[in-house]
């Protein structure tokens, strides 16, 4: 079988042994290059350093050398004969929910690291909060540093018995625990011998093992409209094709398809690639469909089937994660927004509450939403989004908001449901 | 049943056609930069996937630094005719001449390619300019959205970048302000080959190792060419050699090799053990951060 793509996002400090665990999914997995082992080794040793510090591999930035930090989402890369790894390593400070969210939204897995001599902490909670929100599929508890606690098999239960209580609260479809130590790389790559009472996979096999065919909506067939591929040249003077991306569902020629906001319906005659035409699409492949009947369509249209539409809506419930440091979201503000391949312009009328990241408590009356907070709004939007709830749906039920004056992505958006349904 | 996963591969592809689509759509005039090195030749194979059966609806640019190798220029210069793609060439030589930038003392034109590349894209008036770049190439690299933003100086500016969530990418720009976008981001250079072997692109002929005339230098191996003469003291030798990246042709080391075949390139990535930057590119060693100065002052 052909190597496939698996998207995983750690987050955590310097501390939980994030780095350290990475850069041993990397060298172990021969990932690592040795002048970039060399350039970290010489930096450290430089700095005066007491060890080799790992998280020298991904901080490159000058001012994160400098200054000890991490700024941004760094993406690194493994493979496997099974699969290829990516790796969205995010930094786990408070302040940086924005660049968790960044990782968490194309996540397969989330990694979630716990110190076993700290038990769970608010970091803890808020990356597994945000992992849920953001709809990630997989989750692993890492609890990491166990050759500092004895390998005690206790301590790792705790721990564990701790963290699925308050994963009830959250709606995680599939949360695996590990007993690990990224440092002496017990029960990373290889199992350890140490915790001979742990019966699961360690943390890799499970990664290259994990399911997630099924994690795909294969059911709600979601086409946006890309693109209008209509060649000027004499050969292909009657091709009109539409290009996309395919959000959900499996689509095929003969298939009724219904064309939204038109409304209209006909048949997909054939689903081209520039390999030749294929017997079916699935998500996420890039192809180009033609139709049977010559429709109105355009980018920002979106096709489905007739009997499984999305709510073509202009008023929307969402969560949001606010993600701009010059201005808060406000009330009574429009913005700019993007769902699927459909800009529009939206205001938002309401804000009905924040909610508080490490209790899970909602706060109500706040006037707005600064950077890194994350609340529930209702918009309006100027047209019609054809919209799932996110929940079922992370393609149609995402959208980013773009403040016009200042062209930044400044929200990005999990649509709960349509209002008033 | 069918599984109804992709492959990595076909995943990637997928991912760098979406985002092809979604500049062509949404931006007013974008550009390719096409070298005719191994990255720019797998993104104008997949930019051409991504508009089948129509043409490419953008042209695409090279800087020519004139210390290209001659098989490299060809290649650039057959394949955008083959597409019939319009070719914006813009000189480093005549930028020289006409005074615009000044020749470095060590002889690299690495960076002073860049003011060249931004007077053409001004006078283009690009507003989005497609750059080959890996995030497993450099670590600066690995921090840049896959739509990067640039001010009306070229400037990347690292922590002011915009978050860049699911695959919504957000391309607006005010006049004078433009993108650069990575389709290949999250590709690896063991992905590029193997998907070179899978579509069975044609290559220049350097990429793959042969019998070269190579003289050693801070231990690495350059091809004696017309740019590379023979200092006193040095001797050359016979060797075979390939080449893993393609800058300058007076700048860019080769690698010991026998892979003749990109089959066998292939299995050499896979086991090799030091990135392709380290091995060959006497430019990226100035500094720990030479990459993201070059980036900041409006650099690829």
């Amino acid at each position: 079988m052909e190597a496939d793509l698996l998207r995983f996002a750690t987050a955590g400090s310097v501390d939980d042994g994030k780095s350290t665990l990475i850069g041993r999914l990397l060298f172990d997995s021969k990932s690592l290059f040795s002048d970039q082992l060399e350039s970290v080794e010489r930096v450290s040793r430089e700095r005066g350093d007491e060890y080799t510090d790992l998280s020298l591999l991904t901080d490159g930035l000058r001012a994160e050398r400098e200054q000890g930090i991490t700024i941004d989402v760094a993406y690194r890369y493994f493979a496997t004969p099974r699969r290829k790894f990516i790796i969205a390593d995010t930094p786990g400070h408070t302040q940086y929910t924005r660049n968790m969210v960044t990782g968490a939204s194309t996540a397969d897995v989330a990694l979630v690291l716990v110190d076993a001599r700290k038990g769970m902490t608010e970091q803890s909670r808020r990356h597994a909060f945000i992992a849920t929100l953001l709809g990630v599929p997989h989750m692993v508890v890492c609890v990491n540093k166990m050759d500092l606690v004895d390998w005690s098999e206790e301590i790792f239960e705790n721990i564990r018995r701790e963290f699925t209580e308050f994963a009830a609260r959250l709606r995680l479809r599939d949360l695996t625990f590990i007993p690990l130590s990224a440092l002496s790389g017990d029960n990373v790559v290889t199992r350890s011998t140490n915790m001979p009472w742990f019966d699961g996979a360690p943390l890799l096999s499970h990664l290259e093992r994990l399911h997630v065919a099924s994690d795909r909506n294969l059911v709600d067939v979601r086409f946006p409209v890309q693109y209008v591929v209509r060649p000027q040249s004499h050969e292909n003077r009657d091709f009109r094709g539409y290009a996309g991306t395919v959000a959900s569902g499996i689509l095929k020629p003969g298939d009724r398809i219904r064309a939204l906001p038109a409304g209209l319906e006909t048949e997909i005659a054939t689903i081209e690639t520039a390999d030749g035409p294929v017997s079916e699409a699935y998500p996420p492949m890039a192809v180009t469909i033609t139709l049977k009947d010559e429709i109105d369509i355009s980018r920002g249209d979106m096709l489905c089937r007739p009997n499984n539409v999305p709510a073509v809506m202009q008023d929307i419930d969402a969560q949001v994660c606010w993600m701009d440091e010059s201005a808060p979201l406000t009330a009574g503000k429009t913005y700019a927004i993007k769902h699927t391949t459909r800009w529009a312009r939206a205001v938002v009328k309401q804000i009905d509450y924040r909610i508080d990241i490490n209790t899970l408590h909602r706060v109500e009356g706040v006037e707005g939403l600064a950077l890194n907070e994350i609340g529930r709004i209702r918009l309006r939007s100027t047209k019609p989004l054809f919209v799932d709830p996110y929940l079922s749906n992370r393609q149609t039920g995402a959208f980013i908001l773009v403040d016009e004056s200042t062209n930044r992505t400044v929200a990005a958006g999990m649509i709960v449901r349509e209002s008033g349904s | 049943m069918k599984s109804h996963v992709m492959s990595q591969l076909a995943a990637l592809e997928a991912e760098s056609i979406h985002i092809f689509r979604e500049v062509a759509a949404e931006m007013e005039r974008p550009c390719l930069l096409f070298s005719g090195g191994k990255d720019s030749i797998v993104m104008l194979h997949v930019a051409r996937k991504a508009f089948a059966p129509a043409p490419i609806p953008f042209p695409v640019m090279h800087v020519d630094t004139g210390l290209n190798f001659a098989e490299v220029i060809a290649y650039r210069d057959r394949w955008a005719a083959q597409l019939g793609l319009r070719l914006v060439v813009a000189s480093v030589q005549d930028a020289i001449e006409r005074g615009v930038v000044k020749e470095e003392p060590n002889g690299s034109r690495n960076r002073i390619q860049t003011p060249v590349l931004l007077e053409a894209a001004a006078r283009e008036k690009f507003d989005a300019l497609f750059g080959g770049g890996r995030r497993d190439e450099e670590k600066a690299r690995a921090k840049e959205r896959v739509f990067s933003f640039r001010d009306e100086f070229g400037q990347w500016d690292p922590k002011n970048q915009r978050p860049e969530i699911w695959s919504l990418y957000n391309g607006r720009v005010f006049p004078g302000e433009s993108i650069r976008v990575f389709p290949l981001s999250n590709w690896t250079e063991l992905d590029i080959w193997s998907y070179i072997a899978e579509e069975e692109i044609e290559i220049p002929s350097l990429y793959l190792a042969s019998e070269r005339e190579v003289v050693e230098r801070d231990g690495m191996l350059y091809a004696v060419n017309e740019f590379v003469a023979l200092k006193s003291g040095e001797t050359s030798q016979k060797m075979s050699v390939r080449y893993r990246t393609m800058g300058d042709a007076n700048l860019t080391a080769a690698v010991e090799s026998v892979a003749d075949t990109v089959a066998k390139v292939v299995e050499e990535i896979a086991a090799v053990r030091i990135t392709e930057r380290g091995a060959t590119r006497g430019d990226d060693k100035v500094s720990e951060a030479a990459m993201e100065d070059r980036k900041k002052e409006g650099y690829f």
